[in-house]
């Protein structure tokens, strides 16, 4: 991979992140379990897909191969995604889809932060845009996991259950590979490996307050970043590009 | 009985007089003042209609969201769709003003005592639809509401005047679908016109009866909660909407459509009311649907709200436990 070829990867993995966790929200419109609850992830949806155009936008320029935002999102197939495994997962019930998206908006954070100082100055302003928007999404997710946890019995059961079902996925997360390398040493990425004991720390307070224990689960799954994907990410896509592919030449 | 007691009007009589004299004389009814049962009922019942109809609206728009053909759009249809959703508040917030909370309201559209307004149980079959829906049903919800901004009672008029603003906003993004579409691909014409085959009815019927056959009407326009009738609303919404048809060059499916010069109006075709009917009591191909998810979303979430309600409420203690 040229340097170039990696710093498209690496937009793309952030920008994709942003958007397949946007997409799933969207799923939710008009079933949340409260009128304010389905604005707040209307709202969340709308954050995350606004960073996704914006990097998926700014990656397909440093490509310059004409691909826009619209030809990155609805033109790629399975194996040319970048997004976490943890993002891909269905829903599920409300605790689920909070506690994926805790564990997200926890590390995106951090994420973010580092990302703001990125010697990329168009990423280092996503970013600082951004992290306004995490702020609120961490505290909004954060507020839910101790709500339920310290709940009913019934909420705390199905909290602390949605949050063993996740954990083998976050720890891909803070995975180094050549690409996030590359990206460290000309200062435009960050060392995620080194966010995971903050990111720990993090989410052990919210643990503590919520009432509930960090998950004990052998098992972990990874490889999104070479493409190696779960089966949902091909649904999301087929329902999500329908169109783009189903017409090919429309302008919409 | 005295002459005097037969003479001199009961209580009701003369307070239903004096709110009378308020209303002719274009003072908004608030919350705490005194009003006749009947119109809080018919406020109750009307508001709700209203805010039940900005959430269930929310679903047949939501299909597409999903799907929508490119980033811009999803992105502007969440942000509509989150607007309906933050009419729907605003409007439930308004409706309990007159006494009535949430719960309850919600209560009737699950049982079905509340209707929403029958248009919602129509189906999105293409794109096409999202636009079709910006443009007329936004269109013909504008119209109506434009009138409710002057209601006698405050706090829906100035729901409404709050209101109106995001719906011209969503017209204009539907029509602007339409367009795109109308000069797209040949398959993009044909769906934009199968759009607005399906939903030109529909929208017209939004207005509800004939005034001839709208007997509540009257005693709503005497309280000044409606402000223009049923047939004048309609007829406002058919001569803004067909040069719009036109500049889209879509037909309007209406073979008696024309322009009426001695009247100043477009002249045009009567309204299918017993398909109307069929689909209010019951026989749209989505009204089962729609209704379950929304019991669905409330049923299913009542553990959320529980647990919500049981965590404030250890707050609420431990604070007290922590003044102590
Ligand atoms: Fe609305
Ligand atoms: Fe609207």
């Amino acid at each position: 991979m040229t340097e170039k070829e990696m710093l498209v990867d690496y937009l793309l993995r952030l920008g994709d992140n942003s958007l397949i966790l946007g997409q799933r929200l969207a799923e939710w419109c008009g079933h949340a379990p409260i009128l304010e609850e389905d604005l707040a992830i209307t709202n969340i949806g709308l954050d995350l897909l606004g960073q996704s155009r914006l990097l998926l936008t700014y990656a397909g320029e440093v490509e310059g191969k004409g691909r826009d935002e619209d030809k990155l999102a609805f033109h790629r197939d399975t194996m040319a995604w970048r997004n976490f495994l943890l993002l891909e997962q269905p829903n599920g019930d409300f605790a689920k889809t909070m506690a994926r998206q805790m564990y997200f908006d926890a590390f995106q954070y951090l994420q973010y932060e580092a990302l703001s100082k990125s010697s990329d100055p168009q990423l280092a302003g996503i970013a600082t845009k951004s992290i306004k928007e995490i702020t609120y999404h961490r505290r909004h997710s954060s507020n839910w996991v101790i709500r339920l946890g310290d709940g009913t019995l019934e909420s705390h059961d199905k909290m602390q259950t949605a949050l063993n079902e996740l954990w083998g996925f976050v720890h891909e997360m803070f995975d180094m590979d050549d690409v996030d390398n590359a990206m460290l040493a000309k200062g435009i990425g960050v060392d995620v490996a080194a966010l995971r004991p903050a990111w720990d720390q993090y989410i052990e307070e919210v643990l503590a307050e919520a009432t509930l224990s960090r998950p004990y689960v052998t098992w972990s799954v990874r490889g999104s970043r070479e493409g190696k994907h779960s089966e949902h990410l091909g649904y999301i896509l087929a329902e999500m590009q329908f169109l783009q592919r189903a017409y090919p030449d429309a302008k919409w | 009985m005295d002459a005097i007691n037969t003479d001199a009007p009961r209580d009701d009589d003369a307070l239903e007089k004096a709110f009378q004299t308020k209303v002719d004389a274009e003072t908004r009814i608030e919350p705490k003042d005194w009003m006749p049962e009947k119109y809080r009922h018919t406020l109750i019942r009307q508001m709700s209609q209203h805010a039940h109809s900005e959430v269930v609206g929310m679903l047949p728009e939501g299909n597409w969201l999903t799907r929508a053909p490119s980033l811009k759009r999803k992105a502007v249809l969440m942000a509509k769709i989150q607007d309906e959703g933050g009419h729907g508040l605003y409007l439930y917030s308004a409706t309990e003003t007159l006494g009535i909370s949430r719960d309850e309201m919600f209560d009737q559209l699950h049982t079905g005592k509340a209707k929403y307004s029958s248009i919602f149980n129509y189906p999105t079959l293409s794109w096409a639809d999202i636009g079709a829906i910006g443009w007329l049903v936004d269109g013909a919800a504008i119209t109506n509401q434009i009138a409710l901004c002057r209601c006698s009672y405050g706090p829906y008029a100035r729901a409404m005047i709050k209101i109106c603003k995001e719906e011209s906003f969503h017209q204009r993004q539907g029509y602007e679908i339409m367009l795109t579409m109308a000069q797209g691909t040949p398959e993009q014409k044909a769906m934009a016109q199968d759009a607005l085959d399906r939903w030109w009815w529909p929208s017209l019927m939004m207005f509800g009866p004939n005034d001839s056959n709208s007997p509540q009407s009257a005693q709503s326009m005497k309280w000044k909660i409606k402000r223009q009738s049923n047939d004048e609303l309609r007829q406002k919404f058919v001569d803004a909407t067909v040069p719009q048809a036109e500049y889209l060059g879509l037909r309007i499916p209406d073979d008696n459509l024309k322009w009426n010069e001695e009247r100043g109006h477009y002249d045009f075709g009567e309204i299918d009311w017993v398909e109307f009917k069929n689909v209010v009591s019951g026989n749209g191909l989505c009204n089962r649907e729609r209704l379950k998810d929304r019991v669905d979303a409330h049923e299913g979430g009542k553990w959320v709200r529980d647990a919500a309600l049981a965590y404030a409420e250890k707050q609420k203690q431990r604070s007290a436990a922590a003044a102590a």
